[in-house]
């Protein structure tokens, strides 16, 4: 099992490796070289400035030997100064220490993100299982529906349905940001209270948009492993159906939603930019938007790559969760 | 200089291209220019002053000014730089405003009245202003400010290390001398009309906690250190800045404890924040305060305030084309063009119609110049004298070269994107094809105007109440960068902008610019077409807001909220 | 090749599902909006309209009218051909790249393959969003880059796809067979592995083209999609979104345009999925 690990984390350099190449990749997709902006049409760029980013980005040397120069800076989580007016360092931007937790974006996204997968997960597999067991029901037509609605409805068409509707006329939740004006006069339990507010209706639309990739995986994964022999022993045992499912088919079925669910890791990263937007949530997503729009270079790569080597570490513990739950590859 | 940068009430020491008509329109403190001259305005006449809102439950309570409460600004942008003079985006000017100061600012008659400067002589001949500061005042961290801090700032401002875009009018400067701790003196080459006035809040900085230090790079960019009615003493990266008040302000202690300014990058969000209590003062789109803000709720709960804006928005020709050479092309386009229509689709009426580079109402502003009256059969005309004959699919053709070319705009500002529309729908009647593109402002600036790469733009002014315009008019100012990009050039009007700027007297003045309008109009090289008013939204606990020329904001440190009303209790 | 019976055992089973059918229908119909826009949209719907602006839908005009008094019916109508072709040629791009990285590798594995599958493990750990938007706005926002860029974004499931048909075909008696007789490797790939896995990439296609309009949509509301005055449900939905209060349809139309096209999309190829998967059929 160590070694499966070993390997498997091997195997993840080659990736990290592509995904940096790509990454610089784009940085020259851009018109010009990234520079331009900054030191020729920008006016209040000074000549040092200048120069400090010649340095940074190795613009006089051979593309190789810039890629070079960039892999070696990011390896130390040097990712440049912002070109934004505060010229930050882009990793503290998303990442301040000095700062608590909620102020720090990276920590936003990811929180919000793992709190949608674990609501996914808790609604979508019941569903999934349901569906399967009552499959061409009523039920189960019902929920196909549901759930692809779910996918289908934009979702920021629905933040703002829900937006009005909870805080314009039902006055039940706040609308945007994560915590309310008197946040530091409440005691703990007043905070999370109401971060937890705020965070209901992005939750709810991040969620209901992953609800159908898992539960349809879930419902034919369940069929799948419901047409198997053992099951038909099971139930030719004359154990009960409720027994049969949740006990021996269950336990199988799962398996694959944990690869599915390292999959989605990225898309949910991605959709973070839209709630974040209308949700007027500080997270890395806002700032990538943010970014992108004012051609802040240093700040989109480093999102970028940062938000890849995310997904890759969701991928990897799926692998590793796949492993601990799979007793075939436990005894490797 | 022309960074976005939404419209303000007053403009800075250079004309401003302003990215959002609608955004937080009002929230500057002080202006940075202001009049050597006593101006009549012709204001008191202007219907377009309104009286806010019914108020109705809070009526009840007693106005007693009270100390407390917090007001909330919403804002699409952040702020970028707190140091005045490198900043030319509003948000970062809007929350300078309340930390620094300046010496001289308007007053809500648009006279001139000091601020840090307690009064100051000028010399018979105009070229000597001596200021005598106030005496006592204290920078936030208790150090006093003296004549040594306006000398520093003037020597910073001028100085070819600070990348700021206000440098011009202190370059007109021919000595500057502290006489003593508490007189400034100022001695100019030439008669410079807008000397006095730009002596607003760019120019007085801490030296005791600059001096020698690399500007661009202070602490006090984020984290500034003035002497205003407000301190800074929070900066959440992309959600809020905090300002608490400065009890020993020396005009007093403002009433209301905390200002906050929130960053909420979505106006359809800012908007629904409002209503949610989220947000207490915002800058409404036309549409918005039409339609959106009639209902009961809002006329308990809200103030609307609507007053002319200092602005213009204009379609600007690349007159380097080879099609907008030809001034009969213009003015077709602008015969094409039914400007009435834009202002009732896209302004709902809030606004006039634009005939020149300066706003009705004010003194140099000319009412007398040609105007082109929608016409297309006369804009055809011009355009077959022109030589442009109608090809095969409706589209005018010159030399077997089709009439096409595109508009550039910047996002974020759906009156402008509205409005490059309509223009586009007209145009395509006359025979013209036109694209609409749309840019990320400070690409757009950057890459697109600053390189002269377009061939029309739809964009914005916002003006000084000086009517210098010398740096977008004068033929010599078409330098990358320089404001002149339409590369417009008449040697009579730079005749006209240099007399203009080189006299005191507001009769020869007045004579120079209503001529230069005249010969504007019959030019052309932007059509002029529309000024907006300004529309603000502040909650109806705030009182003491009134409306001025110069818009809401200048008293802001007298606002207040009488104490059943308060809402936010702030701990000192 | 027992084709027929098993073109109608598959249709005997799709037509059962009556998802599947409605989402067949809404695509269809879809179609006929798309390629029918000049003759059935009531108006211009470019026309600008100052005396009719913001109007609640009504005889004159069922949808309403936006801001610019445009007919909304009629710019949704038109904005059905931007759905239609961002879809299609987004997913065109992305099916046909994956299957040939798919076939490739899956036919010839070893180094190749290895490569592949790795490229493909680095295109999925990049959060798609975030690229398409770093691309969208460091290229420009044209319909065409869109299309584009889509389509470069998301073709890995297809290749994962279509590799995997080929281990498991590659072997079976029919190609063998063709080697045997001497047709070149591509004759193989292309005129039978490919054919035998087209099914699968069919659904995977559709369920793309539903992808697809989401994300041009929400490009679009961000204000990098597709540009204005050019008319898709995206930007009218932007439109909609600054107006929500007091113009409702031009949010709700839209929207729902959106949801049912994807939702169309989806119930169809899951309903192909559903009747051309085997391994289902048994319960029946």
């Amino acid at each position: 099992m160590l070694t499966y690990l070993i390997k498997r984390i091997f195997e993840m350099v080659p990736t990290l490796f592509g995904i940096t190449l790509i990454s610089f990749f784009i940085i020259h997709l851009a018109p010009g070289k990234p520079t331009d902006i900054f030191s020729e049409l920008n006016p209040k760029i000074t000549p040092e400035a200048r120069e400090r980013l010649n340095k940074y980005y190795g613009l006089d040397k051979p593309i190789l030997v810039q890629y070079g120069i960039w892999l070696k800076k990011i390896s130390t989580l040097d990712f440049g100064n912002s070109f934004s007016s505060d010229h930050r360092p882009v990793i503290e931007k998303i990442w301040d220490r000095k700062q608590p937790l909620l102020q720090r974006r990276l920590f936003v996204t990811f929180m919000i993100n793992l709190l949608a997968m674990i609501i996914i997960l808790l609604v979508a597999i019941p569903i999934g299982i349901s569906s399967a067991t009552h499959r061409n029901t009523f039920y189960d037509k019902i929920t196909t529906t549901v759930v692809f609605i779910g996918f289908a409805i934009p979702s920021f068409w629905l933040a703002l349905l829900l937006m009005i509707l909870f805080g314009v006329h039902l006055h039940w939740l706040p609308i945007a940001g994560l915590k309310s004006m008197n946040f530091d006069s409440l005691p703990l339990s007043g905070k999370i209270w109401d971060v937890g507010r705020h965070l209901m209706l992005p939750l709810f639309v991040s969620a209901f948009g992953g609800l159908a990739a898992d539960s349809r995986f879930m419902r034919s994964s369940m069929l799948e492993v419901i047409r198997q022999d053992y099951i038909n022993v099971a139930r030719a045992k004359g154990l009960p159906e409720r027994t049969v499912i949740y006990r021996h088919a269950f336990r199988n079925a799962l398996l694959p939603i944990i690869t599915l669910l390292g999959l989605s890791v990225g898309g949910l990263i991605g959709g973070s930019v839209i709630f974040e937007n209308i949700f007027g949530i500080p997270g890395m997503g806002q700032l990538f938007y943010m970014s992108v729009m004012t051609r802040d270079y240093p700040m989109v790569m480093c999102i970028l790559t940062i938000g890849a080597v995310l997904t890759l570490l969701g991928n990897l513990l799926a692998d590793i969760g796949y492993m601990l739950a799979d007793p075939r590859i436990r005894a490797r | 200089m022309i960074n976005p940068r939404p419209l303000t009430g007053l403009s800075g020491t250079v004309p401003i291209i302003s990215a959002f008509l609608y955004n937080n329109c009002m929230f500057q403190l002080f202006s940075k220019r202001l009049f050597l001259i006593l101006l009549i305005l012709a204001l008191s006449s202007c219907k377009r002053e309104t009286a806010p809102a019914v108020q109705t439950a809070s009526q009840n309570v007693p106005l007693v000014p009270a100390y407390g409460d917090a007001l909330i600004v919403g804002s699409i942008a952040e702020p970028s730089n707190l140091i005045p003079m490198l900043a030319s985006d509003a948000p970062s000017q809007d929350v300078a405003g309340l930390v620094y100061n300046g010496l001289v600012k308007y007053d809500t008659d648009l006279s001139v009245i000091g601020d840090l400067a307690q009064s100051w002589d000028i010399s018979k001949d105009g070229l000597v202003i001596t200021f005598h500061l106030r005496k006592g005042v204290k920078w936030t961290d208790g150090v006093e400010f003296t004549a040594d801090d306006v000398m520093f700032g003037y020597q910073t401002i001028i100085s070819d290390k600070t990348p700021t875009a206000y440098s011009e009018d202190f370059k007109q400067v021919k000595k500057a001398e502290v006489l003593d701790k508490y007189t400034f003196r100022v001695t100019y080459e030439k008669p410079y009309a807008p000397a006095l006035t730009s002596w607003g809040n760019l120019v007085v900085l801490p030296k005791h906690l600059l001096e020698g230090k690399d500007i661009t790079k202070s602490p006090l960019t984020r984290d500034p250190m003035g002497m205003g009615p407000y301190k800074l003493t929070k900066w959440v990266s992309g959600q809020e800045l905090v300002l608490d008040s400065n009890h020993d302000y020396f005009e007093g202690r403002p009433y209301i404890d905390r200002y906050v300014y929130r960053v909420i990058p979505d106006s359809a969000t800012m908007f629904l924040e409002l209503q949610t209590g989220g947000v207490d003062m915002m800058g409404l789109t036309p549409l918005q305060y039409i339609k959106q803000t009639n209902s009961q709720y809002f006329k308990d709960n809200f103030n609307k305030y609507r007053y002319p804006s200092f602005s213009y928005t204009y379609l600007g020709f690349n007159l380097k084309h080879p099609f907008f050479k030809d001034r009969r092309v213009r003015q077709a386009i602008a015969y094409a063009i039914d400007k009435q229509e834009i202002l009732d689709v896209v302004l709902y009426g809030l606004g006039s119609v634009a005939t020149g580079p300066y706003v009705p109402n004010t003194w140099p502003y000319n009412p007398n110049v040609k105007e082109y009256e929608y016409n297309p059969a006369k804009a055809k005309e011009l355009l077959g004298e022109a030589g442009w004959k109608m090809g095969k699919d409706g589209v005018l053709e010159k030399d077997g070269r089709p009439f096409e070319f595109t508009i550039l705009t910047n996002l974020g500002n759906s009156l402008r994107m509205n409005t490059a529309t309509i223009i586009q729908w007209r145009l395509a009647k006359v025979g013209i094809k036109v694209h609409i593109r749309v840019l990320e402002f400070s690409t757009f600036i950057n890459e697109f105007i600053d390189k002269r790469r377009f061939e029309a733009v739809i964009l914005g002014w916002q003006i000084g109440l000086d009517p210098d315009q010398y740096d977008i008019w004068y033929s010599g100012k078409t330098k990358e960068k320089e404001l002149n990009f339409v590369s417009y050039s008449n040697p009579e009007v730079d005749a006209l902008l240099e007399k203009g700027r080189r006299t005191f007297d507001i009769n020869e003045r007045k004579k120079a610019y209503f001529r230069m309008q005249e010969i504007l109009a019959e030019d052309l090289p932007y059509i002029f077409l529309y000024v907006p008013d300004s529309l603000t939204i502040v909650s109806s606990r705030f009182k003491g807001i009134k409306v001025s020329p110069i818009g809401i904001t200048y008293n802001l440190p007298k606002w207040y909220v009488p104490k059943p009303l308060q809402r936010y209790h702030i701990e000192p | 090749m027992a084709n027929n019976t098993l073109r109608g055992l598959f249709w005997r089973r799709f037509k059962r599902n009556k998802l599947a059918v409605a989402g067949g229908v809404i695509v269809v119909l879809l179609f006929l909006v798309a390629l029918l826009a000049p003759v059935i949209s009531p108006y211009n719907p470019d026309n600008i309209d100052r005396r009719h602006i913001l109007e609640a839908p009504g005889p004159d005009h069922p949808f309403g009218t936006d801001d610019l008094g445009r007919d909304v019916l009629s710019r949704m109508i038109f904005g059905s051909r931007i759905s239609l072709a961002v879809g299609f040629v987004a997913v065109g791009i992305s099916t046909l790249l994956g299957m040939i990285v798919g076939a490739l590798s899956g036919y010839y594995g070893g180094w190749s393959d290895r490569i592949a599958m790795r490229f493909i493990d680095i295109m999925l750990s990049i959060p798609t969003f975030f690229l398409i938007l770093a691309v969208i706005a460091f290229i420009g926002s044209s319909i065409w880059n869109i299309m584009a860029v889509i389509g470069l974004t998301s073709w890995m499931g297809v290749a994962r796809l279509v590799r995997a048909e080929f281990l498991s075909l590659k072997e079976r008696e029919f190609v063998l067979a063709a080697r045997a007789v001497g047709a070149s490797d591509l004759r193989i790939i292309f005129r039978h592995v490919m054919i035998n896995s087209m099914a699968p990439v069919l659904v995977s296609a559709i369920l793309g083209v539903a992808g697809a309009v989401l994300v041009e949509s929400a490009l679009s509301f961000l204000g990098i999609g597709v540009q204005p005055p050019t008319p898709s449900w995206g930007n009218i939905l932007t439109l909609g979104k600054d107006n929500i209060e007091i113009a409702w349809w031009l949010s709700v139309f839209p929207g729902l345009a959106i949801l049912i096209t994807v939702l169309g999309y989806n119930l169809l190829g899951e309903g192909i999925r559903d009747s051309i998967d085997p391994r289902l059929w048994g319960r029946e």
